[in-house]
């Protein structure tokens, strides 16, 4: 999955906020429907679409969505 | 507190070290994990006669409702529910579990009380055995055997390390502790001494409850 890809994939897991809000560059913890709810999603997808688990500290140790994928791809 | 102890647990280097830390004496382990049929047979023919036995093993599962498949149910289900129940069963019919025993279920208070965000599949397998913990209550009656659940609110052990927490330990004590009336989150001692309660005399009038050791957090 490419960057992009992966910022389409973290932008479906969300109900209120627009496509527009997510780039790269986005500090997911800063949108208003950030949640432990939304965490959850976010770790399921990511187990789901790209078969790799990531854990609740990889999440806190991550700022932005760009972080977060490559953290994941280290993997 | 005078008994002697058969300690369990599935990693035989913690067990054994939980066996050294232990006061008084007579006390034994047998390594076993629960989440095997044949290991539970095993652990039942290994026990001697008891008067009591505490069900503490059990696994975490986050996630939320949205992706809570059949592997996640199952596998926590297989540990948190099914085998507690079916090591029940073989104590009493290897009549292990002598007359006017005391048996008790460490549930919680999310499933039966309370529930909170990614805690579903948590949640379910601790209400199943706050329910299955009445029907067993009301039929061991006969034989004067006691039956009770023991509700814990947060209790920071190992099993924080396993779920996917979206906060460390101590954030969570820092965020979490406001929550709760007492002003702090529960430690093993707090449940030891209600399982303590639960399993002596002192509660011989006490059948089919589950106890809530909260740190007041029901309350609120």
């Amino acid at each position: 999955m490419t960057l992009d890809e992966f910022v389409q994939a973290f932008a479906a897991e969300f109900d209120e906020t627009p496509i527009e809000a997510f780039a790269p560059a986005t500090v997911y913890k800063d949108l208003d429907e950030w949640s432990s709810l939304t965490a959850l999603s976010i770790i399921a997808m990511v187990d789901e679409q790209l078969e790799k688990r990531i854990s609740g500290a990889d999440i806190r140790s991550s700022d932005t969505i760009e972080d977060l994928f490559n953290a994941i791809e280290s993997k | 507190m005078g008994a002697k102890l058969v300690i369990n647990g599935r990693n035989e280097a913690r067990l054994l070290e939980t066996l050294s830390m232990l006061e008084g004496e007579g006390h034994s382990a047998v390594v076993a994990d629960m989440s095997l049929q044949e290991e539970l047979d095993m652990l039942a023919a290994a026990v001697p006669a008891l008067n009591g036995c505490v069900h503490c093993a059990g696994i975490p599962k986050m996630g939320s409702v949205k992706y809570l498949d059949r592997g996640t149910m199952e596998e926590i289900l297989n540990i948190n529910t099914v085998a507690p129940i079916v090591l029940t069963s073989l104590l009493l019919k290897k009549k292990k579990l002598q007359k006017k025993s005391s048996i008790v279920f460490i549930s919680s208070i999310s499933g039966v009380f309370t529930a909170n965000t990614g805690e579903a599949a948590y949640a379910t397998s601790k209400g199943a055995i706050s329910g299955y913990a009445k029907t067993a209550a009301f039929e061991l009656a006969a034989q004067g055997t006691r039956v009770n659940t023991i509700c814990p609110a947060l209790v920071p052990t190992a099993i924080l390390e396993l779920s996917n927490s979206m906060f460390s330990a101590d954030q969570l004590k820092e965020t979490m502790y406001d929550r709760y009336p007492l002003k702090r989150l529960g430690t093993p001692e707090d449940i030891g001494y209600a399982a303590i309660y639960l399993l002596s005399d002192a509660s011989s009038w006490v059948t089919g409850i589950n106890l809530v050791v909260d740190g007041g957090y029901t309350l609120a």
